[in-house]
């Protein structure tokens, strides 16, 4: 990569060809606000709080969509930078429920720190609120339209990262929604529930059904882990609340999944404390389930494994494997099934 | 245009607003009024001249009188015209518009103009090939293809000056050469045909008049920059401008001036008609590209501009329709005589949409450094009613409202951005002191409020807060710092917007607000509408002095309103008032006033 020298804000900065202003200015600790960028999707410009005035450029340029050129002189912290990005917070605010204080987002909303940041105590503009209702009972997905920024990250997203494209902006002008087609219930549409518009909405427009009033952000521990669910390994971090879990998000920069969720990794964790959820192992005796411990269960299936080995033959015996189970663990599992019951009657659950 | 044979000619002037004005129903007369009295002549049709006060217009040409043209037809008027006129070969002096050796109230209005764009409209019939190839049409076409390398095309509309005509005012050539350089498989021509200005229809007269210059410009554009497909967008609401641009593609098709191997060359080009359903954001470039490519009309980033990547991710050259119905003179002229029209930076011609309290409102073509008084006084006649000029808005909502004072600026881009408002796609419309500057601007801005995709914020909210600050102002509501907010929020609705037509969405406020600053006081210090248009802040008064107790205004006050008894002098109750003003209207003795 070529090398660029740029001044941010006064201080000279050595980067390279190809990063935006906003990621350069990221690496170096400089703040600028955001509210449609999202690292995850392709730069889109809409919210216009990122501009940033460049020497002899014509105009204010978004710093999420513009890349450094060597010599590029950048401000990012004027007087007027601050008095537009006010202004354009303050217009949302003026269209934007003052409801926060049972705002499922209160504490990770975007708009309310960027309101907090620039000290918007008193909105300007006062008119109308745009009202829209969406009748919409999944179990999963939320979506309260007055709340809505329109930053389209949930619209590009579902485009973008999982190819589904469920959303689209619909009217124009102050009666501009995102919505589904035909306004249906997102349970009539192609979505599959994976929840990316959740994890991407940066207020509280689209939120987890399942943990509304279950705990504020800042009451929860966040756990990192790995997803239960498959083998792929996503990065999970699990927010925990008086030893529930409550709900998992995933971190942007880390791991494989790099933020990203399917529907089982960001919404099925209710197993985790249902009352149907097996704890220990069970073994059958007189026709019921009785509690066991792992040795006493793991013999049963080893002497009974080595019964019909005997008896009929190992060929008489068929391993299936879990999707669940890491790569190395599959392995395992064919070798023991391979080398200790001695038959290639192996196989896996994403075969079926 | 006298055709072979020396019969009489009948033109009727078939554009929208000859047809909104009657102009089906001249034709039939004229084919029944020669049926009955036994006269053969030829019935034909052509585009708009430009005199829509004067419509319906018709056009009788005979051997000895030349092209007499008539104003304000009607199918009452055709007996007589057939039988003095073409009959008796004695036109009928009176209702003549124009003609040789007539000189009218209306001969001002073509003289004063410089028809480059317009040369064919009103003179051809737009459905008729054969016509524009009479009046040189195609020839600029076989001239490229013949002897002009591309480079060279590129070269000749740089040195023309020409500039895009859709309101930016771009370089043209620069901007083929753009396209050209760009690297890419395939390349498209767009021509951006979806007028959307309130009062515009430039685009629509040059469609529905001459096609053809349109298509050959497209084809030029294509051969010069190396494009084998293009698009026409034009929105929907134009049924005639897509019917005649439909036509004129197949008769270019069997002309052999649109398809594979033109006129014998290897060139190929076709071109496809896209359908804009009316959003106004989809005359922006690439909310337009996105229309065609099938998504929301929504514009996005730009660089890289359409030039590097535009429909579908490849080069493409996108014009106005104005600036492709330049193109084929400028080829057959020379760009010296192109450029030799107008001022040092804006070469050329410009047509306007002269609309409002004017007394001839039309189409009008003149030379760029031209005067706003000179368009607005010697061609348009002046205001309406003898009134007094008060404003005149120029480039439509994305435009701005100049006063008096700047009635003596030349036409060019530079000088008309310096004031606050665009050159804009070519709407201008004039107002009197009938009009209330706020209530203007209001009516601007819900336009565009509407308009607007709903992408940035500025746009979205931002005229929509305006909007609402305008209302208040109009209604009596409005406080001394709405003032401030109001131009505060559109100078950063202005800076801060993603696409042009939020850039250009505060210019009708900041314009107004900076030429009428006294009007908006006056709203708000003294709740006073001057213009008497602002309902809520108007008063009827009866004068006690001159009301003779005839009790008409009670007759027509339709929420009865006004009380007291006859032969006494009548009061109105200003709770029931709605402002409707039919009490002053008949009021035989004007004793009723507006306060």
């Amino acid at each position: 990569m070529a090398q660029v020298i740029v001044t941010i804000n006064g201080r000279r900065i050595k980067t390279e060809i190809g990063k935006t202003i906003l990621e350069v200015a990221k690496e170096n600790g400089i703040y600028i606000p955001t509210l449609c960028y999202e690292p995850r999707l392709k730069p889109y410009g809409a919210c216009r709080v990122c501009l940033v005035e460049v020497e002899g450029a014509k105009g204010l340029l978004p710093a999420c969509a513009t890349e450094v050129t060597d010599g590029m002189e950048i401000a990012t912290d004027t007087v007027t930078l601050y008095e537009i990005r006010r202004t354009i917070v303050e217009l949302l605010l003026s269209d934007h429920p003052p409801n926060c204080l049972v705002c499922e987002s209160a504490g990770s909303c975007e708009l309310q720190d960027l309101a907090y940041r620039l000290g918007i105590e008193e909105v300007r503009f006062k008119g109308e609120q745009y009202e829209y209702k969406v009748e919409d009972f999944n179990p999963l997905i939320e979506r309260d339209h007055s709340k809505c920024i329109l930053c389209g990250r949930c619209v590009r997203i579902c485009e973008e990262v999982q190819g589904i494209k469920v959303y689209d902006f619909i009217n124009r002008g102050f009666e501009t929604v995102v919505t589904t087609p035909f306004d249906r219930s997102l349970t009539e549409t192609e979505c599959e529930f994976c929840g990316q518009c959740v994890s991407t909405c940066p207020t509280g427009a689209l939120i987890d059904r399942q943990r509304k009033f279950k705990g504020r952000i800042w009451e929860t521990a966040k756990v990192r882990s790995i997803c239960p669910y498959c083998g792929c390994g996503c990065q999970i971090i699990i927010h925990v609340k008086n030893g529930e879990v409550i709900g998992i998000s995933a971190d942007v920069e880390c791991g494989v999944n790099e933020g990203n969720l399917c529907a089982k990794g960001r919404f099925g964790y209710n197993f985790i404390n249902h009352q149907d959820r097996l704890k220990t192992p069970l073994i059958r005796k007189d026709g019921r389930f009785i509690e066991a411990s792992w040795e006493e269960a793991l013999k049963v299936v080893t002497t009974n494994l080595s019964k019909i080995k005997t008896k009929y033959g190992a060929d008489s015996i068929a391993g299936l494997s879990s999707a669940k189970c890491t790569n190395e663990e599959n392995y395992l599992f064919q070798k023991f099934m391979r080398a200790v019951i001695e038959t290639n009657n192996v196989d896996h659950c994403a075969r079926l | 245009m006298m055709g072979e044979n020396a019969a009489p000619k009948i033109v009727v002037g078939l554009g929208s607003c000859g047809i909104a004005a009657g102009a089906r129903e001249v034709l039939a007369a004229f084919e029944r009024e020669l049926k009955r009295q036994g006269v053969r002549a030829k019935l034909g049709r052509t585009g708009c001249l430009g005199l829509c006060y004067r419509e319906v217009l018709a056009d009788v040409i005979t051997k000895s009188q030349g092209r007499i043209s008539y104003g304000n037809v009607t199918p009452v008027m055709v007996p007589r015209i057939v039988e003095q006129h073409i009959i008796n070969d004695k036109p009928v002096e009176e209702w003549i518009v124009l003609g040789d050796g007539y000189t009218t109230p209306d001969t001002d209005f073509l003289t004063r103009q410089y028809r480059i764009v317009l040369r064919n409209c009103g003179r051809i019939d737009p459905e008729a090939i054969e016509e524009y190839v009479a009046r040189d049409g195609y020839k600029a076409l076989q001239k490229v293809l013949a002897e002009i390398s591309p480079e060279d095309v590129i070269s000749i509309i740089k040195e023309s000056g020409l500039r895009g005509r859709g309101g930016a005012g771009f370089p043209t050539g620069l901007k083929w050469e753009f396209t050209r350089k760009a690297k890419g498989d395939k390349k498209y021509i767009i021509c951006n045909a979806d007028e959307g200005d309130p009062g515009a229809f430039m685009d629509r007269s040059v469609l529905e008049g001459d096609p053809h210059s349109v298509l050959e410009g497209v084809l030029i554009a294509g051969y010069a920059v190396g494009a084998q497909e293009g698009f026409i967008y034009v929105r929907a609401e134009y049924p005639l401008a897509v019917k005649r641009l439909k036509v004129a593609l197949e008769q270019a098709k069997s002309h052999g001036f649109l398809g594979n191997n033109i006129l014998g060359t290897p060139f190929n080009f076709n071109i496809k008609i896209k359908e804009g359903a009316g959003a106004f954001v989809c005359g922006e470039e690439t909310a337009l590209i996105a229309s065609i490519e099938g998504r929301r009309g929504m514009p996005r980033l730009r660089p890289p501009f359409p030039a590097t990547s535009g429909l579908w991710g490849k080069p493409t050259c996108i014009n106005n329709v104005e600036t492709f119905a330049n193109i084929a003179w400028i080829i057959s002229n020379g760009a010296g005589k192109y450029s030799a029209i107008g001022t040092e930076k804006s070469k050329g011609t410009k047509v306007f949409a002269l609309t409002g309290r004017i007394k001839r409102s039309g189409l009008v073509e003149v030379p760029m450094g031209i005067t706003l008084r000179e368009i607005i006084f010697d061609i348009g006649g002046g205001i309406k009613d003898d009134g007094k000029f008060k404003a005149v808005q120029l480039g439509g909502p994305s435009g701005g409202c100049l006063s008096a004072d700047l009635l003596d600026i030349p036409i060019d881009y530079e000088t008309i951005t310096q004031t606050g408002a665009i050159m804009g796609s070519g709407g201008m419309v004039v107002a009197d002191e009938r009009t209330c500057m706020v209530d203007l601007a209001k009516f601007f801005l819900s336009f565009t409020q509407n308009e607007s995709c709903g992408e940035c914020v500025p746009c979205r909210l931002g005229t929509k807060r305006m909007l609402e600050i305008l209302i208040r102002l109009t209604q009596g509501k409005g406080e001394e710092e709405d003032l401030y907010l109001l131009r505060n929020l559109a100078r950063d609705v202005k800076v801060a917007s993603l696409c042009g037509l939020g850039q250009t969405a505060p210019n009708p406020v900041l314009t107004t607000l900076e030429y009428f600053k006294e009007e908006y006081e006056a709203h708000v210090r003294e709740r006073r509408c001057y213009a008497g248009v602002c309902t809520d802040l108007t008063v009827f008064v009866i004068k006690d002095n001159l009301c003779k107790g005839c009790g008409i205004c009670v007759k027509h006050c339709p929420v009865e309103a006004i009380v007291g008894k006859r032969k006494e002098i009548y009061h109105i109750d200003e709770s029931k008032c709605i402002k409707c003003g039919l009490c002053m209207e008949h009021c035989p003795f004007d004793a009723i006033y507006r306060a």
